[in-house]
């Protein structure tokens, strides 16, 4: 090794992670460009930037899974050598990824466990480690039931899941893509404590986020990432969220939309006493009625995991109700007369599934055939039919594409390839394309960027404007708000009541996702105001 | 960005590499019972391709394999594995049988029409129940199809043996058709033109499966049919949210699958045999398997994929013939070391190509 190489390898080990001049390139889209900067040791620093800005990518390159054409990264200040994932997990990164990579038909623990496993024999199964990863689970507050198979839990707990995994193999650099699209305020909360935890023990964090809100309550230090290149590294201390705004989109943000008059006209969608079973045939929906009009959004609040995907999917007929009774336009849906999502969706009901992975789209498909995934049945795009014509499909992806902002806008490229908030982008596009009478939203801007929110949030309104009802499920409470005429609260499967957008807010809204019935958390809040 | 072209390239590639390991295993094989492999490949290409008659033969395999494989390809792209096109085919020879039986009468233009009807109905058919029960009631259609076979078997033995065959005959094999029915052959056409292969089974099936081939492929690519079965095949949650009725099209692509299969049946009774004779598609729908595997579901794959299995089928027999300590089972290994290398080891290293070619492709774009 040469003396100037030893040198500089000694110069700056305060850096846990240091990039320099990492270029990545996929055939003609710069995904990654000359970025340089360091994560300080023992640090929460957080990555942020538009769809597509080239985080996930950068990330995917310290861990092993993309190769830079050009650029180094040291790690404590020597060079990596980090080439795959498992060197990357001996050199003590761990990575939550954006999109979860779990066996969906092994037992949490099993997942937890999956490529630790000593020897060749399962000695005893996985037992004996049960008990250290419930140390962890406790330490952490991550808690979910061990022995349950992945596929059966919902998306938060599969999360949880995953950041176990990276514990439970020591990593001393953390890095999260995106962990907090699918908690709850409060367990974002608890995951922040655990943070703080591995900061105080000497760890780093990485973490990447579209909500500056909480980079600006956790993080250290921030870089800005915009169109693959660093835009610069900055304390956390002296930054705001306006500035931080204006780095990664390059203009000011707009104004969030005006709370409005409900309108009311004719009830289009009709909800009553459904219960529904998921497929352990485990009650998730208790007794729930509800009405939607024409030219009304419904928002759905709720914690994540109180019956709001069971919802949904009983709505798009994929798992039939066990009681009670659903009316789309004129569609019906009974326990004893289930309906295909086809006829459902040939009546006009448009779905965005909240996991759009699982649901809504075909990774390895192109870009142009996903554009009419769920459309292909009707006629009223040019070029389907019950012949389908690939360059006429072609068109309609480009148009929608450009309608949707959606980056790179290349038809013919692979749909898994395109950073998860372009995905999004483009399968709500999709959705609202054909302008159905009812929409089923599923958290519409989880993973997708300020700007892109903005857009979305602009064409649902444009949408109720024209007087389709839409049914919208986040657990953003900041996006219900900004959305909805009237909002129900589910906890644990059950309805605690619709109020008015006018009368409510994030508190008393927050109390009933905590379990409390309308009534209740009137008081409740009147009790406090007082 | 990773294109289709880097992607193709680096498929051909890879599973040209692995049929060129294939032979060089087998090669070590020949040594090691004490034969020239360099002479012994030498027959099998000149037995295979070498004369208009030993290509003619190669064609004719192939049209069988190109049947089988098509029928593998088209369940697949719904990710399901139909193994039963031994017994579609088997059952389809039925088929075609009956309309030449029933209609003696017919000249060959529209008995190949109507026996394409015939086989097809009776290998869809022979697909249904199976593919009912693995649509509806979960069960594997490896296993079910695979059952089949054997049902398949065993019932053209009851038929032939105890309806079909000519009372005097003890040949399990019915009686022969009518001179009429049987269609257009190579042998004579070339005849015309002053050129003898002598007796060849080549027939204008060949041409018919080429024609299925562009339809096959339009049907998968251009159709909306084409478009749920590969949703079907991808993703079958997304599929059913999209709308599409999964446990149908399922039902339907396995059946179209076994009517693909149920072609062989007019190539064997209508081209070849002019009657129904036990067992006549026998190892066609086992080959069909690695013909698609290596053809990677593809019928621009599965062309060329067949000929490869219609060489070695010919070639190797030529082989076998040529040198004595040659068996017919070392020609046996080789096609399993062809399917062994193309079909299976090319997943590995197929990701590392296109990987090398996108890098390729990346440079002079830039
Ligand atoms: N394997 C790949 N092949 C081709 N292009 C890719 C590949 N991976 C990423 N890209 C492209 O590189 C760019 C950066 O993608 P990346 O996923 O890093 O964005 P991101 O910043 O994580 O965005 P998001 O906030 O939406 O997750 C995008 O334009 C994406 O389409
Ligand atoms: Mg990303």
């Amino acid at each position: 090794m040469s003396a100037i190489q030893n040198e500089r390898e000694l110069q700056d080990n305060s850096y846990a992670v240091e990039f320099r001049g990492v270029t990545k390139k996929f055939g003609s889209v710069v995904a990654n460009d000359d970025v340089t900067f360091g994560v300080r040791k023992g640090t929460i620093h957080g990555i942020i930037g538009e769809n597509g800005a080239g985080k996930s990518t950068l990330m995917s390159i310290l861990f092993g899974l993309y190769h830079p054409e050009q650029g180094e990264i040291l790690l404590s200040g020597a060079l990596s050598k980090i080439k795959t994932p498992s060197t990357a997990i001996r050199a003590g990164i761990g990575m939550v990824h954006q999109h979860f990579m779990l066996v969906e038909r092994m037992t949490a623990l099993q997942n937890v466990v999956l490529g630790t496993e000593e020897g060749y024999w399962l000695k005893g199964g996985t037992g004996n480690v049960a008990s250290k990863v419930k140390e962890i689970q406790n330490r952490y507050g991550l808690h979910f039931p061990l022995d349950a198979v992945t596929r059966d839990l919902p998306v938060g707990v599969q999360q949880r899941i995953e950041i176990l995994k990276a514990l439970y193999r020591g990593a001393d650099v953390l890095i999260l893509d995106e962990p907090t699209g699918v908690l709850t305020p409060g367990e974002v909360q608890d995951l922040f404590r655990v943070f703080q935890d591995l900061r105080a023990q000497g760890k780093t964090v990485i973490l990447i986020t579209h909500k500056l809100q909480e980079i600006l309550s956790i993080t250290d230090s921030v870089t800005v990432l915009r169109q693959g290149k660093s835009v610069g590294t900055y304390a956390t201390a002296e930054t705001d969220r306006m500035m931080l705004a204006t780095l990664m989109v390059g203009r000011r943000p707009n104004a969030p939309p005006q709370a409005r008059e409900p309108r009311r006209s004719d009830i289009r969608v009709e909800v009553s006493n459904l219960g529904v079973k998921d497929n352990l045939s485990i009650q998730r929906v208790f007794d729930l009625s509800f009405q939607i009009h024409a030219g009304e959004v419904l928002g759905v609040a709720g914690v994540a995991g109180n019956g709001q995907s069971e919802l949904l999917s009983a709505l798009a007929g994929l798992s039939p109700p066990s009681t009670g009774k659903i009316r789309l336009g004129n569609v019906e849906i009974l326990p004893d007369h289930p309906t295909q999502p086809e006829t459902i969706r040939k009546n006009g009901v448009g779905h965005v599934p909240e996991d759009r992975h699982r649901l809504g789209m075909m990774k390895r498909w192109t870009a142009a055939e996903n554009s009419i995934l769920g459309l292909h049945r009707s006629d009223r795009i040019e070029g389907v039919g019950k012949r389908i014509k690939p360059s006429k499909v072609g068109n309609w992806c480009r148009d929608l594409m450009t309608k949707h902002d959606v980056r790179p806008a290349n038809p013919d490229l692979r749909f898994g390839l395109f950073s998860g908030g372009n995905q999004q982008k483009l399968v709500i596009g999709r959705e609202i394309a054909l302008s159905p009478d009812v929409l089923l939203i599923g958290q519409p801007t989880r993973g997708v960027d300020i700007g892109a929110i903005e857009n979305i949030h602009a064409a649902l309104l444009a949408e109720r404007d024209r007087g389709k009802s839409v049914l919208l499920v986040s657990v953003e409470l900041e996006e219900v708000l900004a959305l909805s005429d009237r909002i129900l609260v589910m906890f644990e499967g059950r309805s605690m009541g619709i109020v008015d957008r006018a009368d409510a807010d994030e508190k008393l809204l927050g109390l009933m996702m905590a379990g409390l019935p309308l009534a209740d958390a009137l008081n409740e809040k009147k009790v406090t105001v007082q | 960005m990773r294109n289709h072209a880097s992607g193709t390239i680096a498929a051909i590639v890879a599973t040209l590499i692995n049929i060129a390991a294939a032979f060089l295993i087998g090669a070590l094989l020949i040594v090691a019972v004490g034969e020239n492999p360099l002479k012994a490949f030498g027959v099998v290409w000149t037995g295979a391709f070498g004369s208009l008659k030993g290509f003619s033969f190669t064609l004719y395999y192939a049209t069988n394999f190109i049947f089988t494989g098509l029928a593998v390809a088209v369940a697949a792209h719904a990710r399901e594995y139909n193994i039963g096109g031994e017994g579609q085919a088997n059952v389809s020879g039925l088929g075609v049988f009956l309309v030449g039986a029933m209609l003696p009468f017919l000249p060959w233009p529209v008995a190949i029409v109507l026996g394409i009807v015939a086989g097809m109905t009776f290998g869809a058919a022979w697909a249904f129940v199976p593919a009912y029960m693995s649509a509806r009631r979960g069960s594997n259609l490896v296993v079910t199809t695979i059952m089949f076979n054997f049902l398949a078997s065993l019932l053209m033995i009851y038929l032939i043996v105890n309806f079909l065959r000519p009372t005097t005959s003890m040949i399990p094999a019915s009686g022969a058709l009518a001179d009429n029915l049987s269609l257009p052959r190579m042998d004579r056409f070339l005849l015309t033109l002053g050129i003898n292969i002598h007796e060849n089974p080549l027939n204008i099936t060949f041409l018919v499966a080429l024609l299925v081939c562009v339809a096959v492929t339009f049907l998968i690519w251009h159709t909306r049919w084409g478009y749920e079965l590969r949703a079907v095949g991808e993703n079958r949650d997304a599929a059913a949210y999209a709308g599409v009725h999964v446990p149908r099209v399922v039902i339907q692509a396995i059946c179209l699958s076994g009517a693909l299969a149920g072609m062989v049946g007019l190539n064997e009774v209508f081209g070849v045999q002019h009657r129904l004779i036990l067992d006549f598609a026998l190892g066609y729908g086992f080959t069909g398997v690695a013909v698609a595997l290596i053809g990677n579901n593809h019928p621009l794959g599965i062309i060329p994929a067949a000929i490869l299995f219609g060489a070695l089928y010919q070639g190797g027999a030529s082989m076998a013939f040529m040198f004595p300590k040659i068996s017919r089972e070392v020609v046996v290994v080789l096609q399993g070391l062809v399917i062994l290398f193309a079909g299976g080891f090319v997943a590995v290293l197929r990701p590392y190509l296109t990987e090398q070619f996108d890098h390729f492709f990346t440079r002079k774009v830039a």
